[in-house]
């Protein structure tokens, strides 16, 4: 048995603590700048310290274009006259210091969003690799899978954060994460206008809890056979966790990629990318089994989990290498084809990124790809527990940037900065996972006894 | 070579061979070679082998062809006839380089594997036309041989080798071919 430590508890409160201060901080900061006025005087002693935002005054951006697709008025010519001219005739302008106060007040909604997301996506990923063990019926990884349903706990908590920050952004907040939110511009949109019978508030939100209550739904279910499992003389528990794993699976894979679409993608409402349900699996189930891993070296530290041995450790480091790399095909893959075609109202997304989060965009590549690949290549560092934990952070701080990535240029455009904002919304979301994995991993014994592949987890040798 | 007699001991389980081997290296005897008809997990590091070195030539492989592909696709497609890549007529690898990515990829899996393979064949002394090296036929079937020199204990090593279950032992005075 686990018993949560005072230490941690005290630890996640105090981050938890933390976070709040940051992210009130964030939200005060931001109204300080009340008015157009007060932008262009920001505006104004930009300009003079580094030429900031020149070329931008005096051109006109509406809503839609400028939430993201914009700021290269000078080198994009293709992109921008793309953008003006489906949205000139359509009017709706606003003034380049008005959009600025937008994208000042986004800011902290959006670090508070990337950072709940991101940490909601390692619980979603955890409950994907627990299914597909059970799906699997793996050998391996039953001693795991104690460290695994507690991170799953986060799940239910986390998701439904997520969904109340969006719904809070489009109804309290003044549709600071997701334009199409806001009637006044679907009005003027007719892309936006097409895709309404899809992206509306009440279909949103209905989708959103079908999502939720699926997957907590299976969640519930799963641990409940797994603890019933422990004390039981057959099989049938683990039977029936065997079934609504495989079951959950064919649900998740649905759902996950219809989540990625309305949680994340359609923050740019005029983009699209037939893989990005598949790219933001492969965030996620990498930074969830990152996750496992890094708990159990966590516990083993500890002197629990006397039972997983450097064997198993290396598999969840050899999954980490396997996925850093699925991920980077599909970012990639997603990348060429657009680079590729240059369809103007396509590469813009990635024209954006380029210009505007040069360092993110491509330190996230190295952080997920470039460092996973050269230290966890050799089969003898997958057991040295220091690489692992060195290569897992680098990898969970790679995937923050990768949420990091797909949410900020469409909400703030360059006005981004790792800031107050952003690292308090870490803190505030790191305590509260912290408290609800390791809360719920005190909750039953750390060794699920009566797992019919439990021996063989046991004495797992590579 | 200085032993030029061996003992060939067969067993016809792989369990059997293995708690034999482990035997056999615990009272300090060299093993000189098992044949077997089928790979036998964790055979090596009971006989005590090395750990193989292939690794680390599939890696500098994979380099090769990495490299072979960037010169490759630079000459091809921007010195020798420079291409329009996607209407970006840069003529600039470091521009182009997105649409050369699968054929690097591609080049240093292909590289890598096929050089790792012929390494491994070489390394293990096979080349066409070759001799099989194979002392007995039916370690190709269901039987299992281990090589064992002789250092004047012919009597001990048979004894030795007879408790830990070996259904055929055999001494051979190995003519010095090599």
């Amino acid at each position: 048995m686990y018993t949560l430590s005072n230490r941690l508890k005290m630890a996640s409160i105090v981050l938890i603590i933390l976070g709040l201060l940051g992210v009130s901080y964030g939200f005060w900061d931001s109204h300080h700048y009340k008015t157009t006025e007060d932008v262009k005087e920001l505006l104004a002693s930009e300009h003079h310290e580094g030429g900031h935002g020149e070329a931008h005054e005096s051109t006109g951006h509406d809503a839609a274009a400028a939430h993201g697709d914009d700021q290269h008025a000078d080198d994009h010519a293709v992109v921008e006259s793309h953008a003006d001219d489906e949205h000139v005739e359509e009017g709706h302008k606003m003034s380049h210091e008005e959009h600025v106060l937008h994208q000042i007040h986004n800011r902290p909604w959006s670090a508070l969003y990337v950072a709940a997301f991101f940490f909601f996506m390692i619980a979603l990923g955890v409950l994907a690799f627990y299914a597909v063990q059970y799906a699997a019926q793996a050998g391996w990884s039953p001693v795991l899978f104690r460290v695994m349903e507690s991170i799953t706990a986060y799940v239910l908590p986390g998701a439904i954060i997520v969904l109340l920050i969006a719904v809070a952004s489009g109804t309290i907040g003044h549709y600071n994460l997701f334009i199409w939110m806001d009637p006044e511009v679907v009005e003027h949109d007719k892309i936006i206008q097409g895709k309404a019978g899809y992206l509306n508030l009440t279909w949103f939100v209905v989708r959103g809890l079908i999502f939720i209550s699926g997957w907590a739904l299976y969640r519930h279910f799963s641990r409940k056979f797994s603890l019933a499992q422990d004390n039981a003389d057959d099989n049938k528990n683990f039977k029936r966790n065997f079934r609504i794993s495989a079951a959950f699976l064919v649900f998740y894979i649905y759902t996950e990629s219809m989540m990625s679409w309305d949680w994340i993608m359609s923050v740019d409402p005029h983009w699209f990318s037939t893989l990005f349900g598949w790219y933001v699996f492969a965030s996620m189930f990498v930074s969830g089994i990152t996750v496992i891993a890094l708990m159990t070296i966590y516990l083993k530290s500890k002197g629990l989990l006397e039972f997983v041995n450097d064997s198993h450790i290396h598999d969840l480091a050899k999954f980490m290498f396997g996925i850093s790399i699925f991920w980077t095909y599909l970012w990639f893959s997603q990348f060429m084809l657009i680079w590729y075609s240059n369809i103007p109202e396509e590469v813009t997304y990635f024209v954006t990124r380029i210009e505007d989060y040069n360092l993110p965009f491509f330190g996230m590549v190295v952080m997920n790809f470039v460092f996973p690949l050269l230290i966890l290549m050799n089969s003898d560092y997958k057991r040295v527990n220091w690489f692992v934990v060195m290569a897992g952070i680098v990898i969970l701080c790679g995937h923050y940037m990768d949420v990091f990535n797909m949410i900020m240029p469409a909400t703030v455009g360059d006005r981004w900065f790792i800031g107050i904002p952003e690292l308090g919304s870490i803190c505030l979301f790191a305590g509260l996972f912290l408290l609800v994995v390791f809360n719920a991993l005190s909750k039953a014994p750390l060794l699920a006894k009566r797992n019919p592949f439990i021996k063989e987890s046991e004495q797992f040798h590579y | 070579m200085e032993a030029s007699k061996v003992i060939h001991a067969i067993y016809n389980d792989d369990d059997v061979l293995m708690s034999a081997v482990k035997k056999v290296k615990a009272e300090k005897h060299h093993i000189e070679e098992i044949y077997t008809p089928f790979p036998v997990h964790g055979l090596d590091k009971a006989m005590g082998l090395a750990p193989t070195r292939i690794a680390i030539t599939s890696f500098m492989y994979g380099c090769v062809g990495l490299t072979v592909a960037i010169v490759m696709m630079n000459f091809i497609m921007i010195k020798d006839w420079p291409q329009d890549i996607g209407g970006k007529p840069s003529f600039s690898y470091i521009e182009n380089m997105p649409a050369f990515v699968p054929i690097m990829f591609e080049m240093t899996v292909f590289f890598a594997a096929h050089l790792m393979v012929i390494t491994f064949y070489l390394r293990s002394r096979m080349w066409p036309f070759k001799k099989a090296e194979n002392p007995d036929i039916r370690t190709t079937d269901d039987h299992f041989l281990m090589e064992v020199p002789v250092h004047n204990n012919e009597k001990a090593l048979t004894e030795l080798l007879t408790q830990t279950g070996a259904v055929e032992i055999k001494v051979i005075d190995k003519e010095d071919t090599h």
